[in-house]
């Protein structure tokens, strides 16, 4: 069965979910063109990129939990949304750094990113996002079947050097990525919990359900294995 | 302290001549208003508007001697080199120091003078500045992390001050200490750094007619965000090297520990002089990104020793800069 923004009682808020992403580029640009980012503007906007790369990273890998412990289906229809605006925001993020911060020097580029291994370790997680966003439409998801699920298990690794090229780049004060480690942690935990506890109590009876039978996701967005 | 800037009436502007604060705050007023598309050919006459009063009139340094020091180079805005700071001392952000410093007490305040010299002792401030030859200078100011700005320093030759306490010949080495306070400084409840913040030269450097010690900026007394009431600044090194709010000075036989170069050996030298052929581990420092500068406009190159090469190379002729960073 498809999945249609018009089914009958199901209410889409799709729209509200992308113009939420998008408020943040937005708000920035805004900044941007009005002189707002203080005296190093170049900076901010390349950290502000990355910083709500990450925030969506870990707001989509708070989907699956969140759909367990409510028991509730929808906040799935979001996931495929907020992992393109993360893959959206890596982009920029990039493009910010190759623009605003290197001006296109090509090899100033490439040796950043073979020296450093924090750029290194960016760059390569632009890859993975960029394998993952090109695999996310629905005909991907039919053609490559099982494996559609293994390559999109990425994104664990993603989110994790995503916060080590955020740690690698401090200077002494480690409080703000501490903070994303925690809240990453608490998103992988809860994963392994379930993973390696299939007979422990569950947060509801529809989430056992759900976890019990296997999930049907075509019903609900048309993301995951449909075999 | 706010500066306010009043517009009195236009001026020709000689591209010689240095702008002034207001000015460029001006500058920068009718860039926001006018858009983006503001041309380098316009931004001459866009200078003309703003004039300085509080600049010109309220001075808190009056009869200031203006040296040729970086005489007509242009500067940073008041505004940009007073919210763009690193002193974690009072935050890690680059806006916690103009946020957070007011906490600061800069008056009265004491200096220690310990260690191989002569007059040891505890100064009050007061009399220190009461000795010195008060002065300005144009120093370009090359941050590690690879951002710079230029700014009228107002204060004195460092090495004239240290003459004065009559260091022995055992001092081969100057320490500095900055406050600690966690009332005054709360970003010291955290244990970010190994406070207090610690750094030095060796004396050769110290006594090096370009360094120079701060009370003040564009002609005003020392901002508490930049390091009041007084800092060092040594314009051929990194910024971190110039060490704020100093409390403590001592003289001393062995190199002393520096609080960067305790933190991460490998990526903070001892020395810190400004070198675009030796990067740091974790970015270039071929180029740096001038404060002020527009997101579209790109970086510009960094010279060696910050471009005060021909003062200060000889005080390293016989070291290897990329050993010795």
């Amino acid at each position: 069965m498809q999945f249609s923004l018009s089914r009958p009682g199901v209410r889409s808020f799709k729209p509200v979910v992308f113009m939420l992403c998008l408020f943040p580029f937005g708000l920035l640009m805004a900044d941007a063109f009005s002189n707002q980012l203080g005296a190093n503007p170049t900076k901010v906007i390349v950290r502000t990129l990355g910083d709500w790369a990450i925030y969506l990273l870990l707001i989509g890998l708070a989907i699956s939990p969140a759909r367990k412990l409510l028991g509730k289906p929808w906040p799935i229809r979001y996931r495929r949304m907020i992992g393109l605006f993360a893959f959206f925001y890596v982009c920029m993020h990039f493009l910010a750094y190759i623009w605003f911060d290197q001006y296109f020097d090509i090899s100033e580029i490439t040796k950043d990113i073979v020296k450093r291994p924090f750029i290194t370790i960016g760059f390569v997680n632009f890859l993975m996002l960029l394998a993952l966003a090109a695999t996310s439409n629905k005909r991907m998801i039919k053609r490559l079947k099982k494996n559609w699920l293994r390559l999109h298990k990425l994104v664990y690794p993603v989110s994790m050097l995503a916060l080590l090229h955020f740690f690698m780049m401090i200077k002494a004060d480690y409080f703000r990525p501490t903070v994303l480690l925690i809240v990453l942690s608490l998103l992988l935990g809860y994963r392994l919990i379930v993973a390696f506890r299939p007979g422990s109590k569950r947060p509801s009876s529809q989430a056992r359900k759900l976890l019990a039978h296997r999930w049907k996701p075509a019903r609900y967005g048309g993301l995951g294995n449909t075999d | 302290m706010s500066i306010i800037i009043k517009s009195v009436g236009p001026r020709d502007i000689k591209p010689s001549e240095i702008t002034t604060e207001a000015d460029y705050s001006g500058r920068r007023e009718f860039i926001k208003k006018s858009g983006l598309l503001v041309g380098g050919a316009l931004a001459g006459s866009l200078a003309v508007p703003a004039q300085a009063s509080s600049a010109e009139g309220g001075k808190d340094f009056p009869g200031l001697i203006k040296t040729e020091y970086g005489k007509g180079r242009e500067l940073t805005s008041y505004e940009d080199a007073t919210s763009y700071n690193n002193f974690y001392e009072f935050g890690t952000d680059k806006e916690d120091p103009a946020r957070y410093a007011s906490s600061l007490k800069p008056k009265p305040w004491s200096v220690v003078v310990e260690g191989e010299a002569n007059k040891t002792g505890t100064y009050n401030l007061e009399d220190i500045l009461q000795k010195a030859q008060m002065e300005e200078r144009i120093y370009h100011f090359r941050c590690v992390e690879a951002w710079s700005m230029t700014v009228p320093w107002v204060g004195f030759s460092l090495g004239e001050m240290l003459k004065r306490f009559e260091p022995t010949a055992k001092a081969k080495f100057v320490e500095f200490e900055t406050l600690y306070d966690p009332d005054q400084m709360p970003g010291q409840k955290r244990k970010i750094l190994d406070w207090p913040y610690r750094d030095g030269l060796r004396i050769d450097e110290a006594m090096h007619p370009l360094a120079f010690m701060a009370t003040g900026i564009y002609g005003h007394t020392m901002p508490n965000q930049n390091g009041a009431p007084i800092r060092l600044i040594v314009p051929w090194k990194y910024g971190f090297k110039n060490i704020k709010s100093i409390v403590k000075i001592r003289f001393s036989e062995k190199m002393p520990p520096s609080t960067w170069n305790t933190l991460a050996p490998n990526e903070y030298g001892f020395y810190a002089n400004v070198n675009p052929q030796v990067d740091h581990p974790r970015w270039s420092q071929a180029s740096e990104r001038k404060l002020g500068a527009n997101f579209w406009e790109p970086r510009v190159k960094t010279e060696m020793f910050n471009g005060y090469a021909d003062q200060v190379a000889g005080l390293y002729s016989d070291m290897d800069l990329s050993r010795y960073f």
